[in-house]
């Protein structure tokens, strides 16, 4: 098989050939680490340089390379969560989501650029430099997952892993057009990834298609003792084959799917709920009243829960230390100011704040209750509806630096997706077409990917699966660029 | 509004040192997104019990046995500064 045969081949595709023996694994991470050493987009932190790691024999994954976000923990591998603050950091142990991965037979291949400690949604808050969006390098690829979704898009690696707060995993996926779902709370551990807000940070996959997608999640869920808000998912991860979407109840939130959102996605983003209508599917409005107060009630708890995370950069165990400093609150203080950028020092301002005397109740204490409301009205609309169905992000993939000099525009740009991640819900990302259809690239972003979100009740991936799959196969959507008509 | 001595006061609970130039965009955009935020004081929301977590979890404890931890040289290893078996740190009291 030729090289470009080889990266062409979807992972799903890649284990069927390793386990028939028509490629080597060894062939294929060669022909990737290639690929992702040319790189151009700046996707990566860390290439691997060694031997081509070799699978166990039988294992299901059977050596497809793997791309993993900076956060998680690999040992011996430099793990930065895209900071200087942990500037030659070497973790002594591997992330359970990794772990499992690779006892499944994944070859650990590179880590990927991220905004600094999973705070942005540009990936241009990243001590390594922002990465740019394979569709047209002048543009953000999305963050905070911004290097996975790139590569993958890109073709530097045939799948990623993410993880997702308030949407850093489906975001950056519907800015390069490909797939990425944000699993269930609970479903993947958290232990190995350096936190940013544990009760919302879950791990998931960035892929080419929804296939891929159920296939690494199948090897990445689970209980494990070593982080206490891990669950045993119910069922084995099936892989997706549904061809209709007969009796499928698909509910529109007025809230995340009007008002906001640009012309051009809002256009793609009906023509694919006309495509689920000839599938079989019922579409209707839905309400979820408290959805536009969630990105308030995100950015009180987010950050608060940041500011209380991020307090173990001290600079006595890890990574950076200040030089200079005399005394110990001295060097405390001046690592902290050496070492975060300017997002995670807004984050942590923002959550000490919003933790502090006087301020508990009016900022963490509602922002604790608006989401109580947020669960509620999901789990009304889910009486009435299997899923919810919003476009991912109000807009394609923005031009770099367009949204830097005003945190609050850049956080106003995630409302579509933090409402899921306050709930706790799965939700997936699929690209569903072209901003402006097909007629190619063109001022304000037409010819961009556009992201269509489904999301449903705790566990339901299954089925989540399922319907994108169906609507994946549906759309013939082309997620790569080059093909496509991207300027890169 | 957050002032230059909220955000000086802020910034010493969170142990982190503001460089002058940094003060005041900080105060600013502090303010820009306390401002959005202060929209859920509309809400009225009496008698809603909070949400800490999603997952309805309790009293998930493990066994209170001695378990094998990482080797004291493997932690230290990562360190900035260390002396014999510990972490070095300047004195506090400098």
């Amino acid at each position: 098989m030729s090289a470009t045969d080889l990266l062409d081949l979807t992972a799903t595709a890649a284990t069927r050939a390793l386990a028939s023996g028509e490629i080597a694994a060894g062939e294929l991470y060669e022909a990737y680490r290639a690929r992702a050493r040319a790189d151009e987009l700046n996707c990566f932190t860390w290439v691997s340089d060694g031997d081509p790691p070799l699978p166990a024999a039988g294992s299901p994954l059977g050596g497809v390379p793997l791309a993993v976000k900076d956060l998680f923990c690999t040992e011996n591998v430099p793990s930065q969560s895209g900071s200087r603050i942990l500037e030659g950091y070497l973790p002594p142990y591997t992330a359970t989501a990794v772990e499992r991965l690779q006892d499944a037979g994944v070859s650990l291949l590179a880590k990927t650029n991220q905004d600094e400690f999973a705070m942005g949604s540009s990936n241009e808050n990243s001590a390594y430099g922002p990465v740019l969006n394979p569709w047209d390098p002048a543009r953000v690829p999305g963050g905070s997952s911004g290097g996975s979704a790139a590569a993958v898009a890109a073709g530097l690696a045939p799948w990623a892993l993410g993880t997702d707060t308030g949407g850093s995993i489906r975001q950056p996926a519907a800015l390069c057009g490909i797939v990425g779902l944000k699993p269930t709370y609970g479903a993947v551990s958290r232990y190995g990834m350096i936190a940013f807000a544990s009760s919302l940070d879950q791990a998931g996959p960035l892929t080419r298609d929804v296939t891929d997608a159920a296939l690494m999640l199948r090897h990445m869920v689970g209980r494990d003792e070593r982080d206490a808000t891990s669950l045993q998912f119910p069922h084995e991860i099936s892989l997706p084959s549904a061809e209709r979407l007969d009796g499928v109840r698909l509910g529109v939130p007025e809230e995340l799917a009007g008002e906001g959102i640009d012309a051009g996605v809002l256009q793609a983003f009906t023509a694919a709920l006309e495509q689920a209508g000839a599938l079989g599917a019922s579409v209707e409005r839905v309400r979820l009243p408290h959805a536009l107060h969630a990105l308030s009630a995100y950015y009180v708890i987010a950050p608060a829960e940041c500011s209380s995370n991020l307090a173990r950069f001290d600079g006595v165990r890890y990574g950076l230390r200040a030089e200079g400093a005399t005394d110990l609150a001295g060097m405390y203080t001046s690592t902290r100011h050496d070492g975060f950028g300017a997002e995670v020092k807004r984050r942590i301002m923002l959550g000490t704040y919003a933790l502090s005397s006087g301020y508990y109740d009016a900022y963490y204490g509602r922002a604790q209750r608006v989401r109580t409301k947020i669960v509620e009205d999901f789990r009304a609309v889910f009486e009435r509806v299997d899923f919810v169905v919003t476009p991912t992000s109000p807009t394609v993939a923005f031009e770099l630096g367009a949204k830097t000099g005003d945190p609050l525009s850049m956080y106003l740009n995630d409302f579509c997706t933090v409402p899921m991640s306050l709930a706790g819900i799965p939700a997936i990302s699929i690209p569903c077409g072209l901003a402006g259809g097909e007629q190619g690239l063109g001022p304000g972003g037409a010819g961009l990917p556009v992201g269509l979100q489904l999301a449903g009740p705790a566990f339901s991936e299954n089925s989540l699966l399922d319907a994108a799959f169906a609507l994946e196969q549906a759309f013939g959507f082309d997620s790569t660029p080059a093909r496509a008509g991207g300027r890169a | 509004m957050i002032d230059r001595d909220e955000v000086l006061h802020v910034a010493r609970l969170a142990r982190l040192r503001l460089a002058d130039e940094e003060i005041e965009p900080m105060a600013r955009e502090l303010s820009a997104v306390l401002d959005h935020v202060a929209k859920i004081a509309e809400l009225d929301l009496d008698g809603v019990e909070p949400t800490t977590h999603v997952a309805e979890l309790t009293g998930r404890l493990r066994a209170d046995e001695p378990r094998e931890s990482l080797p004291r040289e493997v932690v230290l290893s990562q360190a900035p500064a260390v002396s014999g078996e510990g972490f070095l740190v300047p004195s506090p009291q400098a």
